[in-house]
């Protein structure tokens, strides 16, 4: 039973992770014949370009900034749901849209949304007077450096918003009842329960939800390929879609293969980190 | 200290259904020890959690220390409780535990230190204060709950099962220490338990529930000497009480009164011919299970609880003479199952 698993792991993730590995110390490109060992020629040469390391700046961005909103968000949203209301089911179906409907439709709605002749948001914006916006030259969302990193980033949240209020409910909810209840007996206010109690003893299970969020944050690129393609100027590009561009898109499989072993070890740094926080703060 | 007031109080769970309270009128006294003792399910915890504010009554008032409370929030209810799990903070020691009270009510800072410090003598847990709440065994939690609920004072204590959780032994003495606790602080106290002993060792009055209704209020020595009905009656004391049907009664004695009929005066008692069936040997006394060998009471079954210090030996199977005192004898009306006025008792 164990073994087809295995099979499938090897192949699915082993394989082009050892291929990539193998690829980012060759000067392989698609279509060249045979393999030559350059050593660490390829690192070098992408540590020396500023189009990696603008990535590389943007990646953090893009992490930092989304997992931000995401843990603000999400801890909001799991407090608010946990509570029993009239039709919770229905808004909690409707919270999880954004994780079950395919990336490519949701990103797509937003492209629209943030479109630069179509923006419903502009279209909004210009109609209330007190943004006093120049009806012909409305903010382009996706078209200036700065907006467009903030779109990227605001969509990524979107996306992600879900998947991390499913695990904070699931969190709260293994937070004994009584005591919240203790605490507003004792005589806490709203604001003290929830910083000084829910929070706290939502730690652990929020460093997991972190952790989860810098992982599919840092290594996806769904959002950007759809919505900017990096740009403009490659003030969206992340280090996965650089190498994506890279390696798939121009052929330079070294290079690209290079570029996307870079990641490994931020991320397991990333992930020791987070494991060794999630145990101290261990809470019975 | 305050007197705690209930009028008419209320739960409806289910639209339709039975309250899980209904109707319940009490009033503590003045420092009064009062406990609320019932079955699981007879209401006994949402009563309480009604008073604490946890709990919305559907109808009823409630009045602390003559003040209507019905619609304010458990903190402007000024009241300490401790819950069954002790629901310590997890992750603040038991300093920050104790002090989250006073922080809570904004007491001023520098007061801190000595309340804390006070609660903690009171209860001897100053060697804990830098622990953690895992850090701690049973007892120390629950002394910890008791040190964090009496810190800042409160005018009523409400107290939901706190020694169930701990082991047979610890109860004991745990609950001996609440006792003394009680005597010094003398705050107004509702317990609830569904614990006989406990509620007839602590309680200066115990308040019988049973699905959500009230069955009697009274001292240990009342609920248990003169039960209003035979809910009471059979709830405590453990064996349960015996209960004969005659007639238009229903006559009740507890077993320990069931003796051989040789230990009582023969002008005093009633006697019975006890069909003895097998016993258990409990070290201070033995448990004497038979049932009445007079066909009226077809088989009838019951219990005795006899002294070990009264030799007598029974064969599995015999008919032996035994006797209740005359004056041991209580009565309940058949259809009611209400207590009634003493009877001749038909059987002999």
């Amino acid at each position: 039973m164990f073994y087809p698993a295995m099979i499938y792991v090897l192949a699915v993730i082993g394989l082009p992770f050892a291929l990539a590995v193998v690829y980012a110390f060759s000067d392989i490109k698609v279509g060249s014949v045979g393999y030559h060992f350059v050593g660490l020629q390829n690192f070098k040469s992408i540590l020396h370009s500023a189009t990696f390391l603008r990535a590389l700046y943007d990646s953090f961005i893009f992490t930092v900034g989304s997992q931000i909103l995401v843990l603000v968000g999400s801890t909001l949203l799991a407090l608010a749901l946990e509570k029993k209301f009239r039709g919770r089911g229905l808004v909690r179906f409707l919270m999880l849209l954004p994780w079950v409907a395919p990336v490519s439709i949701g990103a797509i709605g937003w492209k629209w949304i943030l479109d630069s002749l179509y923006s419903v948001i502009n279209w909004v914006l210009v109609r209330v007077p007190i943004f006093h916006l120049d009806k012909f030259n409305p903010p382009q969302w996706l078209g200036e450096p700065a907006l467009a990193m903030a779109s990227v980033i605001v969509v990524h949240t979107w996306r992600l918003l879900p998947f991390s209020t499913v695990i904070l409910l699931a969190g709260l909810s293994a937070i004994p009842k009584d005591i919240p209840e203790a605490a507003e007996i004792d005589g806490a206010g709203f604001w003290r329960k929830m910083f000084q109690i829910n929070i706290p003893m939502l730690l652990p299970i929020l460093n997991v939800a972190l952790l989860f969020g810098i992982v599919f944050t840092f290594t996806d690129m769904t959002v950007v390929y759809i919505l900017t393609r990096g740009g403009p100027y490659d003030s969206t590009q992340v280090v996965p879609s650089l190498a994506f561009f890279t390696g798939v898109l121009g052929g330079d499989l070294s290079e690209g293969a290079a570029i996307s072993l870079f990641m490994v070890p931020i991320l397991v740094i990333v992930a020791y980190l987070m494991l060794r926080a999630a145990n101290r703060s261990e809470v019975t | 200290m305050a007197v705690v007031e209930t009028k008419g109080l209320t739960k409806v769970f289910k639209k339709g259904e039975l309250g899980a309270v209904n109707d319940v009128n009490l009033t503590t006294q003045e420092g009064e020890f009062l406990v609320f003792l019932g079955p699981s399910g007879s209401g006994k915890t949402t009563l309480l959690r009604m008073i604490a504010g946890l709990e919305t009554p559907t109808s009823g008032q409630i009045l602390i220390g003559g003040q209507d409370v019905t619609h304010l929030s458990p903190r402007e209810r000024r009241i300490a409780m401790v819950f069954q799990s002790y629901a310590l903070y997890p992750h603040l020691t038991v300093y920050k535990n104790i002090a989250f009270p006073l922080k809570a009510q904004k007491v001023p800072k520098e007061q801190h230190k000595p309340k804390v410090a006070w609660a903690a003598g009171l209860l001897g847990i100053e060697k804990l204060l830098h622990r953690k709440p895992r850090e701690l065994s049973g007892g120390e939690r629950q002394r910890v709950a008791l040190a964090r609920a009496i810190v800042r004072e409160p005018t009523v204590f409400l107290l939901d099962e706190p020694l169930s959780n701990l082991d047979a032994k610890l109860r004991t003495s745990a609950r001996e220490e609440l006792e003394q606790f009680h005597a010094r602080v003398k705050t107004t106290t509702i317990y609830v338990t569904h614990d006989q002993v406990e509620a007839m060792a602590l309680g200066d009055r115990v308040v019988v529930l049973h699905q959500g209704v009230v069955r009697q209020i009274g001292t240990p020595k009342e609920v248990y000497d003169d039960p209003a009905d035979t809910f009471v009656a059979t709830f405590l004391g453990s064996p349960a009480m015996n209960l004969i049907p005659q007639e238009n009664d229903i006559v009740g004695f507890r077993p320990e009164h069931l003796l051989p009929a040789s230990l009582i005066s023969p002008d005093q008692r009633v006697s019975m011919h006890f069909h003895f069936s097998h016993e258990e040997y409990l070290g201070a006394e033995r448990i004497l299970y038979g049932s009445l060998a007079d066909k009226r009471f077809e088989a009838k079954d019951v219990i005795s609880r006899l002294p070990s210090r009264v030799e007598a030996s029974f064969a599995p199977g015999s008919i032996v003479e035994f006797a209740v005192p005359r004056n041991e004898l209580k009565f309940f009306d058949r259809a009611t199952e209400k207590r009634a006025a003493p009877r001749v008792v038909s059987w002999q």
